[in-house]
């Protein structure tokens, strides 16, 4: 093995991956508070009146950021848990632990947040729409893999179990994406594109961008402090916790 | 600014309920996700340090 190769696989231990993290989140919570502080600015004081939909449009600022992280995220936990299953790190199957509770609270989001704008909007809180529908599944798809893992004591089981179930729910994230495409949904179409220029004011995409920043920022932080509480339980019992816990 | 006063601005436009309540509970779940996280290293460093302290003394 050559040098390089061991470097790149350093923190792929537990313990320093412990350190690594510990030295990461402060920097990336920082970046999400000075983020989100511009981007709320921006949404409220910046981005001008909807021509169509008055004040009530200002939702899209934590809407839009909260659907995407809970789809990304979902794709980052499947790809950590399925890297586990093929490479039987223990590091992967801790990553996709720590990543679900934030994916199911940004799913949660997503759902409230587009209910609180469907309501003034459509004049309903809820529809059994394709886009709406398949969001539901993905947080049933976070809860469901929370409750497996808590339901399995021996935690290298518990991963491997969730790992499969992360894979298979897969599947659901492109239909989640596509489903405005492929359905006639009341939900309307994607807000930002790659493809095509902007249809909205600049200043309302530069503030859903910033928020969308802002909100990956966030989630490393959470998702490095939590994997570090994880870390600390999972290693209870090695002599490396006796010493950084003294 | 579009903006002619505070109350304009906490009125929304009329929307105030929904875009108060968006942003709100947002906030809601970010500060509650991050005490629970805190919390959780703060029990478990305790129920650390009680174990290892108790290992130490029996042996």
């Amino acid at each position: 093995m050559s040098s390089q190769d061991i470097h790149w696989f350093k923190f792929a231990s537990p313990q320093n991956f412990y350190r690594l993290a510990g030295r990461m989140w402060p920097l990336f919570a920082t970046l999400a508070a000075i983020l989100a502080a511009i981007g709320l600015w921006i949404s409220f004081f910046v981005a001008p009146t909807d021509a169509q939909q008055g004040e009530g449009y200002r939702i899209i600022f934590v809407h839009v950021p909260a659907s995407q992280m809970s789809m990304f995220i979902y794709l980052v936990m499947a790809g950590w848990a399925g890297f586990g299953l093929a490479f039987n790190t223990r590091l992967s199957g801790m990553m996709a632990s720590a990543l679900a509770p934030t994916g199911a609270l940004f799913a949660f989001l997503s759902l409230v947040t587009g209910s609180l704008w469907g309501k003034p909007m459509w004049g309903a809180w809820w529809v059994w729409d394709a886009r709406l529908t398949s969001e539901l599944i993905l947080l049933f798809l976070y809860l469901g893999f929370l409750a497996l893992q808590s339901s399995i004591d021996d935690p290298r089981r518990a991963d491997k179990a969730c790992a499969v179930l992360a894979l298979v729910g897969v599947v659901n994230v492109p239909i989640i994406y596509f489903s405005v495409k492929w359905w006639n949904t009341l939900h309307q179409g994607a807000s930002m594109s790659l493809t095509k220029s902007p249809t909205m004011a600049a200043a309302m995409l530069w503030g859903m961008l910033i928020m969308v920043v802002a909100f990956w920022m966030y989630t490393i932080a959470v998702t490095l402090a939590r994997v570090r509480n994880i870390i600390l339980d999972r290693e209870r019992h090695t002599e490396w916790v006796k010493h950084a816990v003294e | 600014m579009q903006w002619n006063s505070a109350s304009e601005f906490f009125a929304m436009g009329g929307y105030a309920l929904y875009v108060w309540g968006s942003f709100g509970l947002t906030a809601a779940v970010v500060l509650v996700e991050t005490l629970l996280i805190r919390s959780q290293r703060q029990e478990l460093l305790r129920s650390l340090r009680t174990e290892f302290l108790s290992e130490r003394t029996s042996s």
